[in-house]
């Protein structure tokens, strides 16, 4: 086969580098090194990177739950000996019914994301089952086409789509949204999942296939239960794709009842650029949802991003 | 056609979504449906069947409009006549245009290497420590954040209140709300507009994108060095090889391949960063880079022209890197 190779996505735990498990009895060179660069200093490192990197997200998390009034006139850093705190901003981008309220957004990123990941799922799945398991002419040559479109950057597109939209009479509704997500995912996604598929063995299919079974069956019966794995690492990765997704949204999106999330938030910083009450809390309302993502299915998470490494 | 109206209340929303779900579904059904009926007849175009949606898809929207806006670069700004490849001197040329390459050659330089180097320091201080991955999530977790996201925190970071040059007796200064400037002023400082003095403007938004990064770099490398032979490392060990020579002759040659892996990748997300200069100065004061650039020039500036020869740009300057990646990439998994 001249197939290219399986990619990053080893699928050994031993790259779930979210777990801190280490077999006991072995050392590793980076283990060696940090002995031998006597441990408080490199602990001290270690501790001033992990602050540095956490300071900025924690002072905008303890901004969003102070009361606007303190937050123009006094640093976060005060609340440690002057603490107020409120839910004040919350409420206000969630349940106030001004246009400072982020919710109608925050549903327009629930109503984008949802098909944006299963559609996808979905094509790429049939095309990455017949690159793997059928035959027919010019198989290889159409493959390595459907790779090698990863390298477009989504720019290059970006014009002549809306254009199109307009053309089809469906601009300023989700489906330029979906369609867009769903056509930039493909090559990545038909590339996984027809790596993953060639890893469940051949006699496994050719038993089925003696018995009777048509490809139908096959791709239903067999391929998706055992994918779920892979379907799960890209499946997290092109949610976090499309939730933090800008550059989609605000050329196909362009009004409220479309803009997600991340749009409403770059107007905001735009018009109400110093409103810091606002733009805390609204920011942690669009964080909050693949924080919690991450942190449930990290291990999904890291190899989606192995995998996804290669994305034009 | 009721599905191009879009939805103005919550329950609206929600009920175009499911219906774009089943629509989608729909479309895998029925094609499964006509591939089981023509299995059954004996047919063999089942592979083109399973085929169909993928690739009308990636020709639709990415071949087709590709195509077309490699063609519209070579048309003036409102695409009506042929100028050959005046906008490509454009970008060479104008003084604009050079900032913004300037600009671009930065990040792509100085991102990868910096957080490159942050990240392989911690995967290589918390390797095994106790609360490994509490200490690594705390570096990733900025990954999983939306670059507006990123943006709105480094924003606030950098946030600067007018600072009073005089001041007359009796009168105080404004207190500082940006952390990095209040701690400048605790130095005994004067404030500073971070994202608005050029050039060093630049270097603030890259923070940003170092931020992000890092974690990137630490996660894979960290998976690379935990991948290094036990029995490398014991018998140099044995050797009496000390930490640097560790380091420099056996853990940086046995990662190499994805040291390069993960610039590589850095820089192609470097190369087409845009949500964070979008969203922390919009490009002004000197900050763009191509894809701002691209993005003005196409829907605010009106040069549709030029905003597709810097969308082409793009293309070309990615091209190599994103090739030179897959063969890096292959050469590691063939370790």
């Amino acid at each position: 086969m001249t197939q290219l190779s399986v990619p990053a996505i080893p699928a050994d735990p031993g790259v779930d580098t979210g777990s801190g498990r280490r077999r006991r009895g072995r050392s590793s060179a980076a283990d060696a090194a940090r002995k031998k660069l006597t441990s408080p200093w490199a602990s001290l490192v270690a501790v001033i990177l992990a602050v540095l990197w956490t300071l900025p997200t924690f002072g905008l998390l303890v901004t969003s739950f102070r009361p606007e009034a303190d937050i123009k006139n006094s640093g976060w850093w005060t609340v440690f000996t002057n603490p107020t705190f409120t839910l004040d901003n919350y409420q206000t981008v969630l349940g106030s019914t001004g246009q400072d309220n982020l919710a109608p957004y925050f549903i327009n990123s629930i109503a984008i994301t949802l098909p944006a990941v299963i559609a996808p799922i979905l094509i790429a799945a049939l095309a990455a089952y017949a690159f793997a398991w059928m035959r027919f002419p010019g198989k290889n040559t159409l493959f390595v086409a459907v790779f090698a479109l990863q390298v477009v950057p989504l720019q290059v597109t970006l014009l002549p789509l809306l254009e199109l939209w307009v053309d089809m009479g469906i601009n300023r509704t989700f489906w330029p949204i979906w369609l867009a997500h769903t056509m930039f995912a493909l090559p990545l996604a038909v590339f996984l999942l027809h790596n993953f598929m060639r890893e469940i063995p051949g006699e496994l299919i050719e038993a089925a296939r003696v018995d009777g079974a048509g490809h139908v069956t096959v791709f239903f019966r067999l391929m998706l239960p055992m994918l779920k794995p892979a379907l799960a690492a890209f499946g997290i990765y092109q949610f976090l794709w499309v939730w933090n997704d800008l550059l989609v949204g605000l050329t196909f999106g362009g009004q409220a009842n479309v803009n997600p999330l991340t749009v409403a938030l770059f107007n905001l910083t735009g018009t109400r650029g110093t409103a810091w009450h606002l733009l805390s809390a609204g920011a942690f309302v669009s964080i909050i949802v693949p924080v919690v993502v991450f942190v449930a299915l990290q291990r999904y998470f890291v190899r989606g991003l192995l995998a996804g490494s290669v994305k034009g | 056609m009721h599905l191009a109206v879009a939805a103005t209340t919550t329950g609206g929303k929600l009920l175009t979504m499911l219906i774009a779900l089943i629509a989608f579904a729909a479309v895998v059904g029925i094609i499964l449906f006509l591939a089981a009926l023509a299995e059954r007849r004996g047919r063999r175009q089942t592979a083109w069947l399973f085929l169909a949606p993928t690739l009308v898809l990636l020709v639709v929207g990415l071949v087709y409009p590709a195509g077309r806006t490699v063609v519209r670069s070579l048309y003036d700004a409102a695409g009506s006549q042929f100028i050959g490849l005046h906008n490509y001197l454009t970008i060479f040329s104008s003084d604009e245009q050079l900032v913004v390459l300037r600009n671009t050659v930065l990040w792509v330089l100085v991102t990868p290497f910096v957080a490159t180097v942050i990240g392989l320091i911690y995967a290589i201080l918390v390797d095994g420590a106790r609360g490994e991955s509490f200490a690594k999530a705390l570096i990733f977790l900025p990954m999983a954040i939306s670059f507006v996201g990123a943006s709105i925190i480094w924003k606030f970071v950098y946030e600067y209140r007018d600072h009073i040059e005089n001041l007359l007796p009796g009168q105080q200064q404004i207190p500082q709300i940006g952390l990095l400037n209040q701690v400048i002023v605790w130095l005994g400082g004067k404030p500073q507009q971070f994202l608005i003095d050029s050039p060093w403007n630049t270097f603030f938004l890259i923070v940003v994108m170092i931020w992000i990064q890092a974690g990137f770099a630490m996660t894979i490398l960290s998976a690379s060095i935990k991948a290094i032979p036990a029995e490398m490392t014991e018998a140099a060990r044995l050797d009496g090889v000390g930490a640097f020579e560790m380091f420099r002759f056996i853990t940086l040659p046995s990662i190499r391949p994805t040291v390069v892996v993960v610039l590589t990748t850095i820089a192609i997300g470097c190369l087409k960063v845009f949500d964070i200069i979008r969203t922390m100065t919009g490009g002004s004061f000197g900050t763009s880079v191509v894809a701002n650039e691209f993005y003005t020039q196409s829907f605010s500036a009106g040069n549709q022209g030029l905003g597709a020869a810097l969308a082409v740009l793009l293309f070309i300057l990615v091209v190599p890197i994103i090739v030179y990646n897959v063969r890096q990439l292959r050469a590691s998994e063939g370790r």
